[in-house]
């Protein structure tokens, strides 16, 4: 099947924020496809660009494919419904429904029929002449997705239509888009950052963070096969663990050493793990891998989540069957349970380009620290290495360097924090909850970094 | 709140009821008691007779009232529309700018136009230089006009613009989504969005133009009476004729409602008609 809209390598930058970084992406025709990120993942700008508000730097974007980067808004077979509806507040229901068929000049008969028949799928029938602003916000919702379909669109854009509705009336919407985009079989693209919403409505979501896509996949092969820890954070619950993969099919973590599905990862390579809390089995101590106690119980409705410490390391585990805490358990899963990924930072150090700015003054970034017996010439490139522990987070006004968080994934024991700065990524541990996507303050102890001058180094 | 008036809150309107009541409606049922009396105190239509011969009067000042209020609309609906658009900064800074001029003797400004105008006036003097003119432009209709366009475009900018922040701009994208270029996002969205504060706009410029004679006796010269220097004669001038003044103003005030009446009019016939 030909796709129905390309996105080839697009990219934008605003105001020097780099907002998309090579998304590239396929869609199919008839799939309800949903962009699954964190707020300023870039999920709303990508699906600006295809409706045309938003003009990419590069890369192209393809409609059946035909390049439409040039094709102004107006003339897109897309339509759009807005985050907050923007319905027009001088029309009743009938003539904001009937907006877009007016401009296309049809006869006032078949505009009428077809507003009708489409107020009849979204069930406001008898509300023609209302004005908008009497409408309950469902209702709302109901006629700006009137608007967009009854213009027949090749693609209907949705930016979280159902972000200002309650709980019971988004589930309600949500099952009621699902049966609209199935009776009329048009290409949905949904924007959300409601990762449950997107496994229940989607044949295919797109999971994206800092501009990039991480993953594209079905509901299914995103939940059971995470590309890296952010997914699997991101998407339902997770335990995530650093790991060594020791060989093919088979992974260290939690203190030992487990067979497992996976390879082609190289030997002793660092590596994340994943295990979902509900693929664990709590069992009698010895009949698990691990052994673990548990510290602390909360009743959820269907089931219980359990918090296991076991070697260090804290485990979520959900289970029918409760195990009181304090008590000894098991801890029992299969290769099968166990998700290998790569890393999001490579490496378990920080390596920095520094370079020796006076005697036993070393720069690097816009920071110099003082080193006793460098005995290196002024002018020498060394190389940094400096351990995730020794960068402490701290409050902006007394740090050392202003960060962007990019992400923040709980590793049992500590956060691991990637940060970024002077176009370099830092990789850190830290204790503490920071929010993802701003700026933080971070310290370095100076005395923890290693010094390596570079061989070649130039003088001078 | 929803309280009830206290008896301290309904004190504190008296001194504004007061000098509402010395300064407007005593002197309105002075003009009106004038309008209808003779100088001996007879109740009379005969003052309203008398001025008809100023109809031309009448008719002049409100054409050139209508075409410097068209002026102004034209100028600053899409001026309000940019600035709307703006930053914060942007449109405090171009709200200032503005508002500059106003911080001015309204007669200082139009003292200004004049010596720009004049025969000797220094445009003239610097077309010189290049050999064109000299142009007469004061002491003519087009003097008039620009007068109350520049004396009076604040007072259109301002509301259009109050009103078009409230224009969210996913209205305008969703217009643009449903197949409306620049055009129709005008007319259909635009347009009727702002009507409030055209209405407005329309009501504060046409008025005080409508009505004004420092603009036209300093920019018009003698050719140019407006309705505004007649009846300032009526009172002021060596014929001092309060009836005849009043019932001009009478009249004068008549028209305003009139017209205000019907362009209010059509801002509610415009919604209901977009509503079929």
């Amino acid at each position: 099947m030909n796709p129905i809209l390309e996105l080839k390598n697009i990219t934008l930058t605003l105001e020097d924020d780099r907002i998309l970084d090579n998304v590239s992406l396929s869609i199919e025709d008839g799939q309800f496809v949903t962009f699954l990120g964190p707020s300023g993942c870039g999920k709303t700008t990508t699906l600006r660009i295809i409706a045309g508000f938003l003009s990419p730097d590069q890369g192209d974007v393809s409609f059946n494919g035909e390049r439409i980067n040039d094709l102004p808004a107006y003339k897109r077979p897309v339509n759009t419904v807005f985050q907050r509806y923007a319905l027009f507040p001088h029309l009743n229901v009938f003539d904001n429904v009937a907006f877009g068929l007016k401009l296309k000049k049809l006869s006032k008969e078949e505009i009428r029929l077809r507003v009708m028949e489409m107020l009849e799928i979204v069930d406001l029938k008898g509300f023609e002449r209302r004005k908008v602003n009497r409408l309950s916000g469902g209702q709302q919702q109901r006629v700006a997705i009137a608007r967009a379909l009854v213009n027949q669109p090749k693609i209907l854009l949705l930016d979280e239509p159902l972000g200002a509705l309650d709980l019971k009336l988004r589930k309600d919407m949500q099952i009621e888009l699902m049966k609209i985009q199935k009776k009329l079989k048009t290409t949905f693209i949904y924007v959300t950052h409601d990762q449950e919403e997107a496994l229940t409505m989607s044949d295919m979501i797109v999971v994206m963070k800092d501009g990039e896509i991480q993953q594209i996949g079905r509901p299914e092969d995103i939940y059971n096969e995470p590309k890296n820890a952010f997914v699997a954070d991101f998407i339902g619950e997770s335990n995530i663990f650093d790991a060594v993969m020791e060989k093919d099919f088979e992974v260290s973590f939690c203190g030992g050493t487990f067979p497992c599905l996976d390879s082609g990862f190289g030997e002793h390579k660092p590596v994340d793990v994943v295990l979902r809390p509900e693929d664990i089995v709590l069992t009698e101590p010895k009949e698990g891998n691990l052994k673990g106690v548990v510290t602390n119980v909360v009743f959820k409705g269907v089931h219980y989540e359990m918090n296991v410490s076991c070697n260090g390391l804290d485990w979520v585990v959900h289970s029918t069957r409760l195990s009181p805490v304090g008590s000894e358990v098991g801890l029992s899963f299969t290769p099968d349970d166990i998700h290998i990924m790569k890393r999001l930072f490579d490496g378990d150090e920080n390596y920095i380009l520094g370079e020796v700015t006076d005697e036993n003054t070393v720069s690097f970034f816009d920071l110099s620290f003082e080193r006793e017996g460098l005995n290196l010439p002024v002018g020498t490139r060394v190389s940094l290495t400096i351990s995730p522990k020794s960068i402490e987070v701290v409050s902006i006004d007394r740090a050392d360097l202003k960060v962007y968080l990019e992400s923040l994934i709980y590793k049992g024991d500590y956060n691991e924090l990637i940060v970024y700065t002077h176009e370099e990524s830092l990789l850190l541990h830290s204790y503490l909850d920071q929010q993802v996507a701003t700026d933080i303050g971070i310290k370095f102890d100076f005395d923890a970094i290693t010094v390596t001058p570079l061989s070649g180094g130039q003088n001078g | 709140m929803g309280r009830k008036k206290s008896p301290l809150t309904a004190f504190l309107t008296v001194p504004y009821l007061v000098w509402m009541a010395i300064f407007v409606l005593v002197p309105l049922g002075m003009v009106l008691y004038f309008g209808f009396t003779t100088a001996e105190g007879q109740f009379t239509f005969q003052n309203f007779q008398s001025v008809l011969k100023y109809g031309d009067t009448f008719f002049k000042s409100i054409r050139l009232s209508l075409v410097a209020t068209v002026i102004c609309l034209v100028l600053a609906f899409p001026l309000g529309y940019i600035m709307s658009r703006m930053g914060e900064a942007g449109q405090r800074t171009m709200l200032l700018l503005i508002m500059l001029p106003m911080w001015m003797s309204f007669l200082l400004r139009t003292y200004g136009w004049m010596t720009l105008l004049e025969n000797e006036g220094l445009i003239n003097r610097f077309l010189e230089l290049f050999g064109i003119g000299p142009l007469s432009m004061i002491n003519t209709e087009g003097a008039v006009v620009l007068g109350m366009v520049y004396n009076y475009l604040p007072f259109m900018v301002l509301p259009l613009h109050s009103i078009m922040i409230k224009i969210d701009k996913s209205i305008i994208e969703a217009a643009e989504d449903l197949g409306a270029n620049g055009f129709y996002v005008l007319i259909k969205v635009l347009i009727p969005l702002s009507l409030p504060g055209i209405i407005t706009g329309i009501t504060m410029v046409f008025v005080p133009s409508v009505s004004t004679f420092v603009i036209s006796r300093m920019l018009g010269g003698g050719k140019n009476v407006l309705i505004g220097d007649l009846i300032e004669q009526q009172f002021l001038g060596t014929v001092y004729n309060p009836q005849a003044g009043s019932a001009m103003a009478i009249i004068l005030m008549v028209l305003i409602l009139v017209i205000m009446g019907i362009i209010n009019r059509f801002d509610s016939e415009e919604m209901e008609g977009m509503m079929v």
